[in-house]
């Protein structure tokens, strides 16, 4: 049963991406692509990686269409004419698609117990959690303890992605700096479609709600920093668009949003020099309390707001920074 | 077990890493400015440190968060990446502290707090690459000095910067997604992401497609990283419109990182356990090697705007590293990672030098620099210094790691005298080039009024001539770089040659 969803899943899914290929309206394209992860976030979910799932649904299917829909309403919605060298293109990428199938031959059955993946550190992540950490869900200890220093790394290349788009965005040209914006009234938003700010209103609460039990969750369930941070940001930006950007700056201030931005990378990298002072090394959270299985558990918690208020804050910037800016 | 000492390998990544929210919050642009140099310096320091220690023989291992090592990550830090963090953390000092007036001629102070903040994260990017033992760990660093090198070339007040910027991303996103697809197949048969680990793990699998298709995939991704031929062709635009801080950094340390990444995986993962690895390795490089020393040289010789002229130039230079490498010998691997340091030296000072006309000329175009000479003679002369670096001259570092090249390539019989020639063409090629700089600056007719012209500020003048003189040091008592780079080659070919 499992197999035959598979299948009409990824069927879906190549007919989708064709469809966004061969579209000429990039409006169209934007929510091809919204499709398109949501059909992965079903795809990964039923491969058992919960947590990815609700990562490409709130950051695909979410956060990223409404970043493609504000850059279009600054751009034009019509792909410009093929470029010459299609064929050339086509070549380019016909030969690593041949070759990943090629390499795919050779791999070990999904699923498979005696697979490589399976017999080297996966069983030591499973076997050594519940002792050094005691909780449930492995994979939040792999990503927040054992390989913490990646997710480190991951929120300072989002960190470093608000950063560009605050930098490039910010340069106006100076005659233009100081018009008022013409694109749309600030003030108004959507509200005067009734039904959407009704039940957007409604929604919003719920939305926030959901995203705070995602972050406090991810010890126990799929979930954590990542996609907390994508939810709440994107309730944030959904009362941005109903009510106009300006009502959604009086709840979080810009200058609010780069300590959130700023905060959440230094409460991370904090809690590994706090480590580091203690005794330990960097990102050794054993030291943080007398028993190293409370440290480490507190040491997830505090590195998991980090992320959380980091993706939170890039994300309402680039947002901002894209919706603030006039029609090109 | 917790002296500073211990914590290096991962203090050098983490200072500029965490200082770099910091920045972005400081509000004047001075004391972002004052913060990112602190930090810079600090990495360079601890870079110095690290040098020393290996040099008295100790190997850095760094465990992060105290797991052991194929579960949690390590950092590991030997001869060859030192040599790689000298560079990088050198050149980003360099330019800051020479940066302050081509850095306000390009960015509005309210801005300069973010460009200061992108600094540090590529700073913290590039180091994080060579401290790192790791395969996936390397990846989320590339992927952080990536995004915020991006930034900074995008940052200039040149508006062509943009598209050279975007295509700069396309083609540094997929040659990271090819690193990524690589280090996927390779974790799906051997089940593990520690470099070492995965070297021995490999052996036993070391035939099936998975394996073969990844090292094809790793090695492709990263020569598309490293601008080598014919993957360079984002290389000179993004150089070009970059502002001219940003070409120093970017210039003396950018692709070489890529290449030391591309040498450590394809020699130290793959060399021992791939069937004939060694003959395709070099079957692979070789020709493009070759090709991009000549392509290189030759557009070099005839290009006008002297940012590109220099960027070509670069092209060109990956080739000798590349050529060096592409002999598996330990002889060709010295002479490579030598050229490593030695060209980020030279192309670092040239572009200082030409940060340093820039302060006062109209353009960037040969004919628009005419005369400049007369004004700016220690500009000028630094310039000169560090051509002669650049070309090979006898007493310049640049000539220390030509004469190991040559000396590498003549052990491999006939094919060695052909390349050999290549090697003297090139070099010919290179006195062209920068005559014509010398020419035009020197000799040419000035386009516009001098009369206002005048010497470049001293603090740039102080740096350039610094970094002129290390050109002239190194080329004189080379046992620094020498002794680093023949451990580095033997660490990458093993025990047995």
């Amino acid at each position: 049963m499992i197999v035959l969803f598979g299948i009409f899943l990824l069927t879906l899914l190549v007919i989708t991406a064709l469809a966004i290929v061969r579209n000429d309206s990039l409006y169209a394209a934007v929510i091809l692509n919204g499709i398109f992860s949501l059909l992965m976030a079903a795809s990964f979910f039923l491969l058992d990686a919960a947590d990815v799932a609700l990562t490409e649904a709130a950051i695909g299917a979410g956060i990223s269409t409404v970043l493609f829909l504000g850059a279009l309403a600054l751009t034009g919605e019509l792909e410009k004419s093929p470029t010459k060298h299609r064929l050339l293109g086509t070549a380019v990428v016909a030969i690593p698609t041949l070759l990943i199938i090629f390499a795919f031959f050779d791999i070990p059955q999904f699923g498979a117990s005696d697979a490589p993946v399976h017999q080297h550190v996966g069983p030591w992540y499973i076997e050594k959690t519940p002792e050094f950490i005691d909780i449930p869900n492995a994979v939040t200890a792999v990503l927040g303890s054992f390989r913490g220093y990646d997710t480190l790394g991951e929120v300072f290349v989002v960190f470093t992605a608000g950063i560009g788009v605050l930098f490039l965005l910010s340069a106006r040209p100076l005659a233009r700096r100081n018009e008022p914006f013409v694109a749309r009234d600030p003030h108004k938003g959507l509200r005067h479609y009734l039904v959407p700010r009704v039940v957007g209103r409604f929604l919003i609460p719920f939305i926030f709600l959901f995203g705070l039990y995602v972050q406090f969750h991810g010890e126990y369930g799929p979930g954590g920093g990542f996609q907390a941070g994508a939810i709440v940001a994107a309730s944030l930006i959904l009362y941005s668009l109903l009510e106009g950007e300006r009502r959604c700056l009086v709840v979080i201030p810009s200058g609010a949003l780069r300590w959130l931005v700023a905060g959440g990378a230094l409460l991370y990298g904090g809690v590994g020099v706090v480590g580091m002072l203690l005794g330990g090394n960097f990102l050794d959270y054993n030291v943080l309390a007398s028993d190293p299985v409370k440290g480490q558990q507190m040491g997830i918690i505090l590195i998991e707001l980090g992320v959380g208020l980091t993706v939170t804050g890039v994300l309402l910037s680039v947002y901002h920074a894209f919706a603030g800016r006039g029609k090109l | 077990m917790t002296t500073i000492a211990h914590h290096l390998p991962a203090l050098q990544v983490i200072v500029p890493m965490l200082t770099a929210p910091l920045v972005m919050l400081l509000k004047p642009a001075g004391l972002a400015r004052a913060a990112a140099i602190a930090a810079s310096l600090f990495a360079f320091a601890i870079a110095i440190a690290m040098t020393m220690g290996v040099l008295d023989g100790h190997i850095y291992t760094y465990r992060m968060g105290s797991w052991p090592a194929p579960y949690g990550i390590e950092l590991a830090v030997d001869r060859f990446s030192v040599l790689v963090l000298l560079i990088v953390t050198g050149a980003s000092s360099f330019a800051l502290l020479a940066g302050q007036r081509s850095v306000d001629a390009d960015i509005s102070h309210d801005r300069q707090p973010l460009f200061y903040s992108a600094w540090l994260l590529a700073l913290a990017g590039l180091s994080g690459i060579p401290v790192s033992a790791d395969a996936f760990n390397i990846f989320v660093f590339m992927e952080i000095s990536s995004l915020a090198s991006y930034v900074l070339i995008a940052g200039g007040s040149n508006r062509r910067a943009l598209p050279a910027v975007f295509k700069y991303l396309i083609m540094g996103t997929i040659g990271a997604t090819f690193y990524l697809i690589g280090i996927g197949l390779i974790y799906l048969m051997t089940g593990t992401l520690n470099l070492e680990d995965m070297a021995q793990r490999i052996s036993g699998v070391e035939d099936v497609n998975p394996i073969i298709v990844a090292a094809g995939f790793v090695t492709v991704g990263l020569a598309l990283k490293a601008a080598i031929f014919p993957l360079h062709v984002w290389l000179p635009n993004a150089y070009t419109y970059a502002p001219n801080t940003v070409t120093v950094f970017l210039a003396a340390c950018g692709t070489k990182v890529s290449i030391y990444l591309l040498l450590r995986f394809d020699l130290a993962v793959f060399q021992g356990n791939l069937v004939e690895h060694a003959f395709h390795f070099a079957a692979f490089l070789m020709p493009l090697a070759v090709l991009g020393i000549l392509v290189g040289s030759t557009v070099a010789m005839f290009e006008k705007d002297i940012k590109r002229l220099l960027a070509y130039s670069s092209i060109a230079q990956i080739g000798y590293i590349l050529l060096g490498a592409s002999l598996v010998t330990i002889a060709g691997l010295t002479a490579s990672t030598l050229h490593i340091f030695n060209h980020a030296l030279a192309k670092g000072t040239l572009f200082l030098a030409v940060a340093c006309l820039a302060t006062q000329c109209t353009g960037y175009r040969l004919s628009q620099l005419g005369g400049a000479a007369k004004k700016m003679p220690w500009t000028a002369g630094a310039l000169v210094v560090s051509g002669f670096s650049l070309i090979g001259i006898p007493g310049t570092a640049g000539f220390i790691s030509k004469w190991y090249l040559i000396s590498a390539a003549y052990e491999q019989g006939s094919l060695g005298i052909a390349l050999i020639v290549v090697l003297v063409i090139s070099s010919l090629m290179a006195v062209v080039y920068i005559w014509r700089i010398v020419e035009s600056i020197y000799f040419g007719e000035p386009t516009s009024d001098l009369s206002s012209v005048r010497e470049a500020p001293i603090a740039m003048l102080v740096l350039t001539w610094a970094a002129a003189l290390l050109n002239i040091y190194f080329g004189l008592v080379p046992e620094l770089p020498v002794s680093l780079s023949s451990s580095a080659a033997d660490i990458l070919l093993g025990p047995t040659p």
